[in-house]
């Protein structure tokens, strides 16, 4: 894993970290329509990941490719040192380590909320129901919803079914964490409530790599903020360089834009 | 009509009035309502009457040619001197019990199957019930052990014949179809091809066609001194046949589930088929109960088909009563409706469980 970062600007982490996500001149078409343009980008370990852009700009696209819930045509992506190609094997031993939250949840709706959580554990970890039910009590307990555990998710409101999903992702205890506008499909009041949780998660160390246009958020916790347009990564820099003195046009039109109102 | 928006008056006064409230309300609330109460009792008055009088008033149950001549109504006495001939067709007459109780079993079977939405403890034993039920019913059936004379599965017939054809046909048809369902949606092109060909071609023929080829045409194919079962294979037809319906309702199911659920499956790092079988088929299965429920109702009915290859199942061991005797021949009213009543009850009782099983799925799951 030589490969280079030294397009990555900004609060760059001692290069003695592990990189846990490599991406290296990858391009994806959907048809005859480039949607992500030769993406280099390299995450450590640890690092927090904000990407910002406008909507049809390729963020979640791009991030749904370190899952492979999306494929890629040229170029490449290692996660954790496995090469993301078309082999099966090697894409479950990735998703084992990658969880993705969802701007709408997708929970389980035929499942109560333990039910929700346990099932990765039981059925991919192979760790008996009752060390189960532990880990999906402790980690609802720490996205302070552990008394709703036996309800059913459309008993919940869109900020508890949110910490919910993310509860479920840390069942997987993964090394990295991909959330996709988590908090896009929430009630204003609800945002809070979701952001807390992942604020949490970043400063314990999670590797995270986070599509959202929460700024307040990216200013808390990104070490890194990633703007894109048109299916190319434009500006990536540490938050402060971002905000306060952007280098592209594009970036501070659509900064004008998101922190005007 | 518009009043269940408001809260319901108490119930008050005595009971004339409030029976009078109750029809003002739901019977003549207006004049188009009032018509048509009116016409639908006047309708009832000239239907009931007469099927009451010729089905019970007038009706013998006299197991005679000559009681059922005395009488204007009802020949019943035709269904119950025909009675075995009509449930078990041309099943050796002494060993009768035979069928009987194997349909008992299979009847056991079937409802403790069906009681597992009720009581949980019965799931466990579904499948010891089956495992060990079908081959005592196979027994029963065909004999030659255990002192049991053997029956040649040419006699068979009656109702037991159609709820054995039927109830296969469910057990191997549902997941069949289920498997060509998925095969539709696969993404690998050979497998796509091979059942949207399948589920095309068979639901572009009858069944007719189908069990004739299954009965004339397939043993063309065959090298000489090889034969499959008549029987067998009028089953085997009945199954190919059946699957390809289910297969277009369950494809329906599948796409009700949201994209997200397959993407969440998929990024917990669960299995093609751990996501099938733990997430996106309960969801789709239970979105398509009414219309998997008509297939099944359907194929029951369509199970009289068999009788076009030379199989009596149970309308045809009522034509075979009919035609057992000259004098009985036009009493095929009786014939015909004793069979549709039992038909009925079979079908209704599917609808009626199919109904509880869609609420008491519901019911964890309020959104």
């Amino acid at each position: 894993m030589t490969v280079a970062t030294e397009t990555t600007t900004g609060a760059v982490p001692s290069p003695s970290e592990e990189d846990v996500i490599v991406v290296n001149k990858m391009n994806k078409w959907y048809g005859n329509f480039h949607v992500l343009r030769d993406i280099d980008l390299t995450v450590r370990k640890g690092e927090r990941i904000v990407i910002c852009g406008p909507s049809g700009s390729g963020k979640s696209t791009l991030i749904r490719t370190m899952n492979r819930l999306e494929t890629y045509q040229t170029g490449e992506i290692t996660v954790d040192g496995i090469l993301l190609g078309d082999d099966v094997k090697n894409i479950e031993a990735v998703r084992r380590e990658v969880c993705m939250v969802f701007q709408h949840f997708n929970l389980f709706p035929h499942m109560t909320v333990l039910e929700n959580l346990t099932l990765a554990p039981i059925w991919v970890r192979k760790m008996p129901k009752k060390e189960a039910n532990d880990l999906a009590m402790h980690y609802l307990e720490r996205v302070r919803i552990a008394e709703q555990a036996h309800k059913y998710p459309g008993q919940l409101s869109g900020g508890q079914q949110q910490r919910v999903a993310i509860a479920r992702s840390l069942c997987m205890q993964p090394k990295i964490m991909l959330f996709d506008e988590p908090t896009s499909a929430l009630d204003p009041e609800m945002v809070k409530e979701v952001l807390d949780v992942m604020v949490e998660l970043a400063k314990e160390g999670m590797t995270m790599l986070c599509v959202t246009h929460e700024m307040g958020f990216a200013k808390e916790v990104a070490d890194r903020v990633i703007f894109m347009d048109a299916g190319q990564i434009i500006e990536m820099a540490g938050p402060h360089e971002f905000f306060d003195n952007p280098k592209s046009e594009r970036t501070k039109l659509f900064l004008s834009q998101i922190l005007s109102h | 009509m518009s009043d269940n928006a408001k809260s319901p008056p108490l119930p008050t006064g005595t009971f004339a009035e409030r029976a009078v409230s109750w029809s003002k309300k739901n019977l003549f609330d207006g004049w188009f309502n009032s018509i048509l109460t009116i016409g639908a009792i006047a309708f009832l008055l000239w239907l009931i009457p007469p099927i009451i009088e010729w089905g019970i008033v007038n009706a013998t149950l006299e197991p005679t040619i000559e009681g059922c001549k005395e009488v204007s109504g009802a020949c019943w006495g035709f269904v119950n001197a025909n009675l075995r001939l009509i449930l078990f067709g041309t099943y050796p007459y002494d060993e009768q019990w035979r069928p009987l109780l194997a349909m008992i079993i299979l009847m056991g079977i079937i409802c403790g199957s069906l009681g597992a939405v009720k009581y949980p403890g019965l799931r466990k034993a579904i499948i010891p019930m089956w495992v060990i039920g079908v081959p005592v019913i196979a027994i029963l059936m065909w004999g030659g052990v255990l002192g049991l004379t053997y029956v040649q599965n040419s006699y068979w017939g009656g109702l037991p014949l159609t709820l054995i054809l039927s109830s296969i046909g469910v057990i191997f048809a549902f997941p069949f179809g289920l498997l060509l369902a998925l095969g539709r949606q696969s993404h690998m092109p050979a497998i796509k091809t091979m059942s949207v060909v399948y589920i095309e071609v068979i639901r572009g023929v009858p069944l007719i066609t189908v069990l004739f080829m299954a009965s004339v045409m397939f043993p063309l194919f065959l090298p000489d001194g090889v034969t499959i079962d008549k029987l067998l294979r009028a089953q085997i037809g009945i199954i190919l046949f059946t699957a390809a319906y289910l297969a277009e309702v369950f494809r329906g199911g599948l796409q009700a589930v949201p994209r997200g659920q397959f993407e969440a499956g998929d990024s917990l790092a669960l299995s093609y088929w751990q996501s099938m079988r733990l997430i996106i088929l309960p969801q789709a299965l239970r979105l398509v109960i009414p219309p998997t429920v008509n297939s099944f109702i359907s194929m029951f009915k369509d199970t009289t088909l068999v009788v076009i290859i030379g199989l009596f199942d149970f309308l045809g061991t009522v034509k075979l009563a009919l035609r057992s005797d000259p004098a009985w021949t036009k009493y095929y009213v009786e014939g015909y409706a004793f069979a549709a009543a039992i038909f009925f009850l079979i079908c209704f009782s599917m609808a009626k469980y199919s109904a509880y099983l869609e609420k008491e799925l519901r019911k964890g799951e309020r959104r």
